[in-house]
């Protein structure tokens, strides 16, 4: 069967051995030194920076994801077919233009007078911009499936619109809610472009993970790069897995069963 | 799996290696028939990015003369640090020129580039030289002309972050000298760095990206002084950035070398373009495009063009690249640089704000 093969091979060639070359790469000096690299002031407080930017972006296009793609495919007004597409532009920009746009947009020079140039704001609006897509288009296509009729009843049987969405769409929606955040949640760990422009990089104040080892490769502390991006996957993997135990949890069991 | 962006000097490889690939073909097709006398063929320049620009102005100059006329290029730019490691990886190139000795240093070691490159007794392998200045915004609102006026209350100073950033190095350096020039000691010249990268409100990855970061606020004038090379500050200027350039009376002198390499398959239209580079005519290009001519008659022509600090210094006076580069700048867990601990020590006043 040259399908499988073929499968492994290239998940190999594109995943995996690039894995094992920064884990081995971050071992080179042993355990102890990895530990050393790692809790550095200025390594842990950028990736401690990520985690919780990151979080808190994950979070929040939960649920405004999911209220966009709500609006997409309910509320059929003649807007959406303009904004349908524009949910994805996130991932056509570069993310160093999308950082100068929200940079002019959003810094010293803004034309609504909001200045969150420099600070960890601006991390969180650029993270929350480069990851909206996953929110929305993760949600989205459930939405689409999932029929009306019990929505219909429930509301036939007297319950609230809330009621009808928290008991019986919510639910359905949850497990795709939990893949869109932890696609979000990894790429906003990775994120540099957008966040090199406009957070301004400032060590223990708004420099995330991806802007500190940039600088550590720049610096020929590879293997300082190395750990650090070690403790990255490592966050990465945990929160992953934290998402995927609460997807399989809410996963909707078959109530013919 | 965090999505991990490719380090620029990989895009460059391959782009490289496309480029290389194409022309030869191209090559192949036009070359022709019988022996010359004159270097032809084409020539692969490796170089940082700040000089992208004047490159293009500078091939079709020496494309005029009669040495270069059959000579053609493929050009890759990018930052200086990866530049080097990329050729020191296998990028082939055949001319090389960085922003500071380090990164043609690397390639010495690496046997790519001979040990002689800097002994030329006029130039010693640098083929422009800049000076560290002062951006302000157009008609310089507060005034800022000395080190001094950098750490007043208040003001927004952009620098870009020394620890990804070649430029930043020669900022951080310069603040560092011109404290000792002005007659300081060492710990209050490291101190003076302290309160500088205090008053450092962005430390962008790159002086490209900082300077745009710098220009974002044009018109509210929120944003003070720029630390940044006078022939970057030119070219802004040239390109219509509302800015202005102060020349502070200590700075210090940036050096950036160029080298032919010693694996070039084509030595005669590589070395043919360098020494169009370093010749009298190819120091003008350089100067009109804003960077300091290194060969002395040139330097000569230009001095109103470009004012002689008071007191200026070089690297070499702090130690030399090396040297500096360890005491100052390494990131290693066991013995930080003192800008690293600087940063550290900042970090922890600043970390809860």
């Amino acid at each position: 069967m040259p399908g499988p093969s073929l499968a492994a091979i290239y998940l190999s060639l594109l995943v995996l051995v690039p894995l094992a070359a920064v884990l081995s790469q971050a071992f080179t000096g042993g355990v102890h030194q990895l530990f050393a690299e790692i809790t550095q002031k200025e390594t842990f407080a950028a990736l401690r920076l990520s985690l919780i930017c990151s979080l808190i972006v994950v979070m929040t296009n939960a649920v405004l994801g999911t209220a966009i793609a709500w609006l997409l495919v309910r509320d059929r007004f003649a807007l959406n077919r303009v904004i349908g597409p524009l949910v994805d532009l996130p991932f056509a920009l570069p993310t160093v233009i999308a950082g100068v746009t929200l940079l002019s947009l959003y810094g010293p020079g803004s034309p609504f007078g909001v200045n969150l140039a420099f600070t960890r704001y601006a991390l969180v609006v650029a993270l929350a911009f480069v990851t909206l897509p996953f929110a929305v288009r993760s949600v989205q296509p459930v939405l689409e499936a999932l029929d009306p009729e019990s929505e219909e009843a429930a509301a036939s049987l007297g319950a609230s619109p809330w009621t009808t969405f928290r008991r019986v769409t919510l639910p359905s929606l949850l497990p795709a809610i939990f893949t869109g955040a932890g696609l979000g949640f990894a790429r906003a760990l990775g994120e540099y472009g957008s966040v090199s422009i406009i957070s301004g990089n400032l060590p223990f104040k708004t420099e995330i993970a991806p802007v500190n080892i940039y600088g550590l490769i720049e610096s020929d502390n590879n293997a300082g790069a190395a750990a650090e991006s070690l403790a990255l996957f490592a966050l990465a993997i945990v929160v992953l897995g934290v998402f995927s135990i609460l997807k399989r949890h809410f996963i909707p069991r078959d109530p013919t069963a | 799996m965090p999505a991990q962006r490719p380090r620029p000097a990989h895009g460059w490889r391959l782009r490289g290696i496309v480029l290389c690939a194409a022309s030869t073909l191209g090559l192949l097709a036009a070359l022709p028939v019988g022996a010359q006398s004159e270097p032809s063929g084409q020539v692969a320049l490796v170089a940082y990015s700040t000089p992208a620009p004047a490159y293009g102005a500078l091939i079709r100059a020496f494309n005029k003369t009669s040495a270069g006329k059959n000579v053609s290029f493929t050009q890759s730019y990018g930052a200086s640090g990866s530049q080097s490691k990329a050729v020191a990886a296998g990028l082939s190139a055949d001319v090389v020129n960085f922003s500071l000795a380090t990164d043609m240093e690397r390639l010495v070691q690496k046997n790519l580039v001979a040990s002689s490159w800097n002994t030329s007794p006029t130039t010693h392998g640098m083929v422009t030289d800049s000076v560290v200045v002062f951006v302000v915004p157009k008609g310089n609102p507060k005034h800022i002309s000395t080190w001094a006026d950098l750490v007043k209350p208040g003001i927004r100073v952009f620098t870009p972050n020394p620890f990804s950033s070649g430029s930043a190095r020669w900022n951080i350096m310069a603040a560092y000298g011109a404290e000792l020039k002005l007659g300081k000691t060492s710990t209050q010249a490291a101190a003076y760095v302290k309160s500088l990268l205090k008053a450092t409100v962005s430390q962008g990855s790159s002086a490209a990206a900082e300077l745009l970061t710098f220009l974002q606020d044009e018109g509210s004038n929120k944003n003070d002084v720029f630390l940044d090379y006078e022939d970057d500050a030119i070219q802004a200027i040239r390109g219509g950035a509302s800015i202005s350039y102060v020349v502070p009376k200590q700075t210090l002198l940036i050096e950036n070398p160029i080298a032919v390499t010693s694996d070039t398959k084509n030595p005669s239209a590589a070395k043919a373009f360098v020494n169009y580079l370093f010749s009298a005519a190819g120091q003008v290009e350089w100067a009109k495009l804003g960077y300091r001519p290194t060969l002395p008659s040139v330097a000569a022509q230009y001095r109103t063009k470009f004012p002689h600090p008071a007191q200026l210094f070089t690297i070499e006076s702090l130690g030399g690249w090396d040297a500096v580069a360890t005491q100052f700048f390494s990131t290693s867990s066991s013995s930080p640089g003192i800008v690293t601990q600087i940063e550290q020590s900042l970090g922890q006043s600043t970390a809860s704000s």
